[in-house]
């Protein structure tokens, strides 16, 4: 059996999968961070809790509205999404002239408010969401099993990554989102709508969110708490990649699941932290971040 | 003027009803008995014991007549957060400045480890619920607390001693990495090989971990006939459910949790949980006592009761009953006079407490039922076998307790 590092080949191609999947929900909520962040400049501490919300709506909605799992998949984004514009427009647009700092408490408290919420109606033991029909079982692939979900979860969370950056980077909306960011006054002088725009933007940000929240409700226990331990993670892939560049959270959400899967297999006890590691080399030798444009 | 003769009536009140009760209350500190309830009221350890715990407390003081020898019974009750720090300091405000006389709950070892630190330089009483750590009473043990639930010997004891002999004698070990994990494994690994058995590998995760997908690999790849989850709360409910999703138990692989609360099985439901084996102190629907207890506490909190919250209510009522039989709240006095007593109701058979604060009852080993199986949303386990109280608990010949004359 060829072995790798004391591991044969068979179980690190299984691992390298996993990572990539894992990898896949991380490029997924980071590109929702950089993208409120780049466009916005909000240190966006509510996303986790969009996630969280994302999961729970498919939850609920299934079990009170009778919703299937393809139907939420789109309409929980929209929902979430549309909550998250609620939130830009009333309450974080009035503090959008002060400092990023207040921005940063005031979606944390946010993030909070509907943690503890949940956390009052559900209890933080955790709620199962069936796996759809279509999608459950798996497959043998010689080196590993690999259960269908996993596998659509990577795939539709690449091709939503994909799509969003086309949309930011090649059409003309990405174009009028990144202008009105760069120089809102001028944009407004040639008859934009720019607090429109960072609405819809702020709202895509969440809806991104929400999208992984609906990926994630048949994979982890729907739980009130599910969203902040993954949110750390999350940024650290984002100041990784460079804060608020699009492809940069993609790649690096990406690789971030990669090395994460590997030292799992390797050194499992710093499974946890090995991201963080990986943050503070970079810090280092690159302050804004393997794709970010110096500042 | 209505001041000076409301003031007078009351003290005349006063005055009479303390003449009355002078004589039953001569020894109640205040003239109150004060309970203290510390538990995680809002973090991972909510589910089981929590808001839940302290609805069992009061049905345990009301049911008791919300007095003893007319001493009125008062509940201070606070969320320790996990934290140590925040705990110790809570119940060091409680017995210094509000005179609390008995602390209950307490969930996470570590803050139940710092409290009754606590409690022992006051010269307080703990019952703790909670907690799982068996050095508790061991090298941790005080002559101020008392240990109720069940702890992990009998966990080890009672889950890996039935699996190796049902024939499941190679294992791999999940353990969560820390103090807890660590004293789990180390007690499961002695009794897999004492029984024969083998343990072949296993991973030290980080606690807490939300994916357990590499790691289910690697017991996959391991051959190991039983994954051991040396682990508690959501890392477990985690790791079942990631197994279940790679297909664990259908290649021939068994699941041994060592650590599962009912309410563990409730969320992760019966599809992803059939099967698994473990060791529990009680069980709601174990008999007609405990049934009917159990139906009490449904109507007040929709979710049935874990063996954490009945235990609550169980050291809660005996402690009522020691302090009435003993005349006081005097700590040390009621202490002795706890253990004196037998303790026999729906929750604890067998019960008694040993020198070093363990209270040791019949323990059950349990299987989860399959969907088939079960009829109805809390119809979740079946009890295979009854461990008795002597032999689930570790032995005092193997104790390093202090209070214990080896």
């Amino acid at each position: 059996m060829t072995m790798i590092f004391g591991v044969p080949l068979a179980a690190f191609t299984g691992q390298l999968m996993l990572g990539l999947i894992n990898g896949a929900f991380y490029a997924l909520l980071s590109l929702g961070l950089a993208v409120i962040f780049g466009l916005l400049k909000i240190v966006n501490f509510a996303h986790g809790a969009m996630y969280m919300l994302g999961a729970f709506a498919t939850l609920l909605g299934m079990q009170y509205l009778g919703i299937n799992y393809w139907v939420s998949l789109i309409l929980v984004p929209l929902v979430v999404g549309g909550f998250g514009m609620l939130i830009e427009r009333f309450i974080l647009r009035r503090i959008s002239h002060l400092d990023h700092l207040y921005g940063l408490l005031l979606t944390f408290g946010l993030a909070l408010i509907f943690e503890g919420t949940l956390v009052n109606f559900f209890g933080v033991s955790g709620l199962r969401y069936p796996t759809p029909e279509l999608l459950q079982g798996g497959y043998n692939l010689g080196f590993m099993f690999l259960p269908i979900y996993r596998g659509w979860v990577l795939l539709a969370a690449l091709v939503v990554c994909l799509g969003t950056w086309f949309i930011i980077e090649r059409t003309r909306l990405g174009a009028y989102l990144r202008a009105g960011t760069e120089n809102s006054a001028l944009m407004q002088a040639f008859g934009v709508n720019v607090p429109l725009l960072i609405t819809l933007t702020y709202g895509f940000g969440v809806a991104l969110a929400a999208f992984a929240g609906v990926l994630a409700a048949p994979l982890y226990p729907v739980s009130p708490t599910m969203g902040s331990s993954l949110l750390i993670v999350v940024f650290a892939v984002v100041v990784i990649g460079g804060m608020g560049s699009i492809l940069g959270s993609i790649l690096t959400g990406l690789a971030m699941g990669l090395i994460e899967g590997l030292t799992k297999v390797y050194y499992p006890e710093a499974a946890n932290t090995v991201i963080f590691l990986v943050m503070i080399l970079v810090l280092m030798l690159r302050p804004a971040g393997l794709f970010g444009k110096e500042a | 003027m209505t001041l000076i003769k409301k003031a007078l009536t009351t003290s005349i009140a006063l005055a009479t009803a303390s003449a009355m009760a002078a004589t039953a209350q001569a020894n109640m500190s205040d003239n109150e008995v004060r309970i203290g309830y510390l538990a995680d009221m809002s973090g991972t350890y909510r589910d089981l014991a929590g808001p839940g715990g302290l609805t069992a407390m009061e049905m345990a003081i009301e049911d008791f007549g919300g007095s003893v020898n007319d001493a009125p019974i008062v509940v201070f009750s606070a969320d320790d957060r996990n934290s140590a720090d925040v705990g110790a300091n809570t119940v060091r405000g409680w017995v210094d400045q509000e005179n609390v006389d008995m602390v209950g709950g307490l969930v996470a070892s570590s803050v139940t480890i710092a409290v009754t630190k606590v409690i022992e330089e006051s010269n307080g009483l703990a019952l703790v619920s909670g907690s799982a750590a068996s050095s508790i009473t061991n090298e941790h043990c005080t002559p101020n607390h008392i240990h109720w639930v069940y702890d992990t010997y009998p966990l080890a004891n009672g889950t890996a001693k039935a699996v190796v002999e049902q024939g499941g004698d190679t294992w791999f070990m999940l353990t969560a990495d820390y103090a807890f994990g660590h004293a789990l494994e180390g007690d499961v690994t002695k009794v897999v090989e004492e029984n024969g058995g083998e343990i072949v590998g296993g991973v030290r995760h980080p606690f807490p971990t939300s994916d357990f997908s590499s790691y289910i690999l690697q017991a996959q790849s391991s051959g190991a006939k039983i994954v051991g989850l040396a682990n508690a709360g959501a890392d477990t409910v985690n790791a079942i459910t990631t197994a279940s999703q790679f297909g664990v138990t259908q290649s021939g692989q068994q699941l041994a949790g060592l650590l599962i609360f009912l309410n563990d099985v409730h969320a992760m439901g019966l599809e992803s949980t059939q099967n698994l084996l473990l060791t529990t102190g009680w069980y709601w629907d174990m008999d007609e006592q405990s049934r009917e207890w159990a139906e009490r506490y449904y109507e007040r909190m929709e979710r049935m009761p874990t063996m954490v919250q009945a235990g609550i209510y169980s050291s809660t009522m005996h402690y009522l009953k020691a302090v009435e039989e003993a005349g006081t709240d005097d700590p040390e006095t009621v202490r002795a006079q706890m253990a004196e007593m037998p303790i026999e109701d729906f929750f604890a058979r067998n019960g008694s407490i040993r020198e070093d604060g363990r209270m040791i009852h019949d323990m059950y080993l349990a299987q989860v039922k399959t969907p088939e199986e079960s009829t109805g949303e809390w119809d979740l386990y079946e009890i295979l076998s009854t461990i008795p109280a002597e032999e689930a608990y570790r032995p005092l010949s193997e104790s390093n307790c202090d209070l214990v004359q080896n």
